[in-house]
């Protein structure tokens, strides 16, 4: 085991206890919980072929929906972000090919670090409570849903950043 | 041959992505449907025992309440008891036949060790499973009111799909004059279920008591529910009939879960019935 896996390790493991103890029990409003687990998509080192990331995000949604009874809701979403971060990231850099052997989330300037994050974090809370109403009349829910949840969870992801990420 | 192998090593990527993606789908159409999710919940032995340890500490919390409801529970089993032993020398005592009497419901307490309300489809979490005689599909209730009906079983811990769901119905009647509903959840607000399939012969008003049907072999009789907080009519029909739920679906710790001993019996008679 490398330093990179032991971290990677965890990372995955305090990321899916700190999500079941603290944040599924928050109740902002009633009913607003942030995913912070999806941090581990952003912290995981940028690569071009990574199926270790693609494997680690099932499993990572999987767990969180182990103890939600959630069926395979975040599984499927954090599997989606995890294979298209890559794009995004090109597409928010403005850029055909990335330089992946010194590019890390923290050499991001501030304005496109936090425009990759807000899209995956979109992306995924659409899906999450997409799949969880699985209807059109739900439309509005899940869009409302989808918006305050973003907040919150970029609210966090912006905390943990500035005070974790300086090492 | 050689095209087809170079083109699956080249999109590994793409194939193992969707390979895992079918999976996840799966995993949530079978979730969604009630008798198929039986891969991923959370009456298993570690998501179980975390949820027990989690448990323990908020137990402390909720445990002021709690022991007001058993207090005002054996308040009330105490006035029960009270009323039959008033006897009055005019009255003729009636002795129950032990040789005719017998048990129609068996009572498990668990207590809640995960619960869930803001979600379309919530599951709780009891910290008793078939070691200590739990089967899926029976129902589980407290002093208060209905609760749920258990899903998923391991040894040690079974899941409660709570009435708070989008996709299950339970049987209940008004009180005053005995017509027959059914009870569903627009996933809105944990404090409120909705009354379907009420007849518009049966008169309500605000505040209108609701109790189970015991039409299902499931919840037994006259178990209260909650009362009717609001109601319209439309084309004579009932719409949006409200009920506020006796139960704060937020803070159960203890639960009853009701086990009928006449199941198979019933369930076998109506089958054969039905084949006939």
């Amino acid at each position: 085991m490398n330093r990179e896996s032991i971290n990677t390790t965890i990372l995955f493991i305090s990321l899916v206890l700190l999500q079941i103890i603290v944040l599924n029990n928050i109740n902002f409003l009633g009913y607003i919980n942030p995913f912070l687990y999806i941090l581990f998509i952003f912290y995981y080192p940028i690569r071009k072929i990574d199926y270790n990331l693609i494997f680690l995000s099932f499993f990572l949604g999987l767990s969180i929906d182990y103890f939600l009874n959630t069926g395979g809701i975040n599984a499927a979403a954090t599997l989606f972000i995890a294979y298209i971060r890559i794009p995004v990231l090109k597409a928010v850099m403005g850029k055909r090919e990335l330089d992946y052997s010194s590019l890390t989330i923290d050499k991001l300037i501030f304005g496109r670090k936090y425009t990759y994050i807000l899209i995956l974090t979109v992306i995924h809370h659409f899906i999450v409570f997409g799949l969880e109403y699985f209807k059109w009349s739900s439309f509005g829910i899940i869009l409302q849903k989808t918006l305050l949840t973003t907040i919150f969870t970029m609210i966090l992801v912006l905390v943990s950043f500035t005070f974790v990420s300086k090492k | 041959m050689q095209q087809i192998l170079s083109f699956f090593f080249k999109n590994k990527n793409t194939l193992l992505f969707l390979l895992l993606e079918l999976i996840a789908i799966i995993f949530t159409i079978q979730s969604h449907s009630f008798h198929k999710s039986k891969f991923v919940n959370s009456a298993n032995f570690i998501t179980g025992g975390i949820y027990n340890r989690i448990n323990n500490v908020k137990e402390f919390i909720l445990l002021k309440k709690e022991n007001i409801r058993l207090a005002q529970e054996n308040v009330e089993l105490k006035n029960l008891l009270n009323l039959q032993g008033i006897s009055d020398s005019t009255s003729s005592t009636t002795v129950i036949d032990t040789i005719n009497f017998y048990q129609k419901y068996s009572y498990l307490a668990a207590k809640v060790i995960n619960n869930e309300f803001r979600k379309s489809n919530n599951y709780l979490t009891l910290n008793k499973g078939s070691s200590s005689g739990v089967k899926s599909d029976l129902g589980v209730i407290n002093s208060k009111g209905i609760i749920g009906i258990t899903k998923s079983i391991s040894k040690r811990y079974a899941t409660v799909l709570s009435v708070l769901n989008v996709n299950y119905q339970i049987n209940v009647k008004l009180v005053k004059s005995h017509h027959f509903g059914s009870l569903s959840w627009d996933s809105k607000d944990y404090k409120t279920v909705q009354l379907l399939y009420l007849p518009i012969q049966a008169s309500i008003k605000v505040g209108d008591t609701i109790i189970t049907g015991g039409k299902s072999t499931i919840f037994p009789e006259g178990i209260p529910v909650g009362t009717i907080k609001s109601f319209n009519t439309n084309n004579n029909n009932y719409e949006n009939i409200n009920v506020t739920l006796f139960n704060d679906m937020s803070a159960i710790s203890y639960v009853e879960i009701i086990d009928n001993i006449d199941k198979t019996q019933i369930k076998n008679l109506e089958e054969k019935s039905s084949h006939e």
